[in-house]
């Protein structure tokens, strides 16, 4: 299989396109895809666009990919969108607002359903963006689902996080909660020619200066019309001094060594808690242990630790 | 996964029927790609391509599906994607039926098919599965 993954042809469109579909399909294909073209990954630019429903992201998208393409970046973009918890099925949206792109061999836009994963992403998005900068894209740009206020998860795959929002989406309570706008490296006030865009933004700006920030990094708050392209220029260099900045402050490495080590430890965890998973469906002291809770006989944090002892060596601490 | 893309092609702009069936369609568990109104053959088959779908459903009311399928499958010859199968619907003459089905099509539902029949025919002829 390595050996395969080796020969690809990175520059096929179907290739790619193929393999994005396995990646999503079966998660043991993904291991050996990854391990397969992980020396050629790593080169990317990746940029990560979030934010409530219907404020303008695939637009602003849209229009991402024009500045990018204007730099002669080859531009790779996942839109997710959300999958139907009854059906399983989905309609994938995001393209239609990216068409013009259709005619450049520069641009590949794939649409992923979310399935039943939360956090603003797909299961497999991390794994298809590995796959993208495989195929020399320079950019990889991850448009999340429509988000409200705890899906961060694109802070663990971006390295510079762009939050949309629009005017008329709530007072100034909204803006002081915890979340989305907190992993803004740069925030979007969209759809800035409808009235209330000045009173959001000085809402943003106001919040932004009662924020602690880690770095040196002042987060700028841009005005944008996507559908008209105003402001866009102005979005796309803030993403481009951001670029710099990550760069020259070191961030750029931590960001990237915290997003390898939380990858590491999620696949662990996954793994591990179908193995326990596994033990579990089988007779033995774990199933007993199980069973008492389920007869309420024991109490849940009892029953896991005393599933976890008979796993392996009890946790220290 | 089954992953199906539904795309008007040319200048028809009456898009109510293939927003039905896309809705049928994610009912039925699909992931379905909807890429809206007035797109080129080159359009389409550069998406299927790249969404990696299974199949393409286009809706032709207009009359000019003579003229829009057959590019539409040169296209995807041309992008090594023959396999991707093109469902042609919308309103087309019986005569024609047949020969968009020569030409490569691999079906025709006109007007008055219902969304289970469309749904049941991806299920036994394109199926990665719903779910």
């Amino acid at each position: 299989m390595t050996a395969r993954v080796d020969a690809i042809d990175p520059g096929s469109p179907r290739t790619l396109g193929r393999l994005i579909t396995r990646i999503e399909n079966d998660p043991g294909a993904a291991a050996e895809i990854v391990a397969g073209l992980w020396n050629r990954t790593g080169r990317a630019r990746r940029i990560g666009l979030t934010g409530p429903p219907g404020v303008g992201k695939s637009t602003l998208a849209d229009q991402l990919i024009t500045a990018a393409r204007g730099g002669g970046l080859r531009v790779a973009v996942i839109g997710v969108d959300p999958s139907s918890p009854f059906s399983g099925g989905a309609i994938l949206g995001d393209r239609v607002r990216m068409l013009r792109h259709s005619g450049d061999s520069g641009v590949y836009i794939r649409s992923m359903a979310a399935r039943a994963h939360l956090g603003g992403l797909a299961a497999a998005t991390r794994d298809v963006a590995y796959v993208m900068e495989a195929f020399a894209f320079d950019l990889v740009l991850v448009e999340t689902v429509g988000v409200g206020q705890s899906e961060v998860e694109i802070m663990g795959l971006a390295d510079t996080v762009v939050v949309a929002t629009a005017p008329g989406l709530g007072d100034a309570v909204q803006t002081l909660k915890a979340g989305i706008l907190e992993i803004a490296d740069v925030l979007v006030v969209n759809k800035a020619d409808r009235p209330g865009a000045r009173e959001t933004v000085m809402q943003l700006r106001e919040m932004r200066r009662l924020v602690p920030h880690h770095d040196a990094w002042d987060v700028p708050i841009v005005e944008t019309a996507a559908t008209t392209g105003t402001g866009t220029a102005e979005l796309w260099d803030a993403i481009r001094r951001h670029g710099e900045h990550l760069r020259t402050s070191g961030e750029l490495d931590a960001r990237r060594s915290r997003r390898a080590e939380r990858e590491v430890l999620d696949l662990v965890e996954t793994a591990l808690a179908s193995r326990v998973r596994a033990t579990l469906r089988h007779d033995g002291e774990p199933a007993e242990i199980l069973a008492e809770a389920k007869r309420r006989e024991t109490d849940p944090h009892s029953a896991a630790k005393a599933i976890l002892d008979r796993l392996g060596p009890p946790s220290r601490g | 996964m089954t992953r199906v893309l539904m795309a008007k092609v040319g200048l028809d702009g009456h898009d109510r029927g293939v927003k039905v069936v896309a809705r049928a369609l994610r009912d039925a568990g699909f992931e379905v790609v909807y890429t809206g109104l007035h797109r080129t053959p080159e359009e389409v088959a550069v998406a299927a391509v790249q969404e990696d779908v299974d199949v393409i459903g286009v809706s032709i009311l207009s009359g000019a599906h003579m003229a829009l399928v057959p590019p539409l499958l040169d296209e995807l010859r041309a992008n090594d994607a023959a396999d991707i199968k093109v469902l042609v619907g919308g309103v087309i003459p019986e005569a024609d039926r047949a020969k968009l089905r020569e030409l490569g099509a691999a079906a025709v539902f006109d007007q008055d098919a219902t969304t289970d029949a469309i749904v049941e025919w991806i299920r036994g002829n394109a199926g990665r599965g719903g779910r």
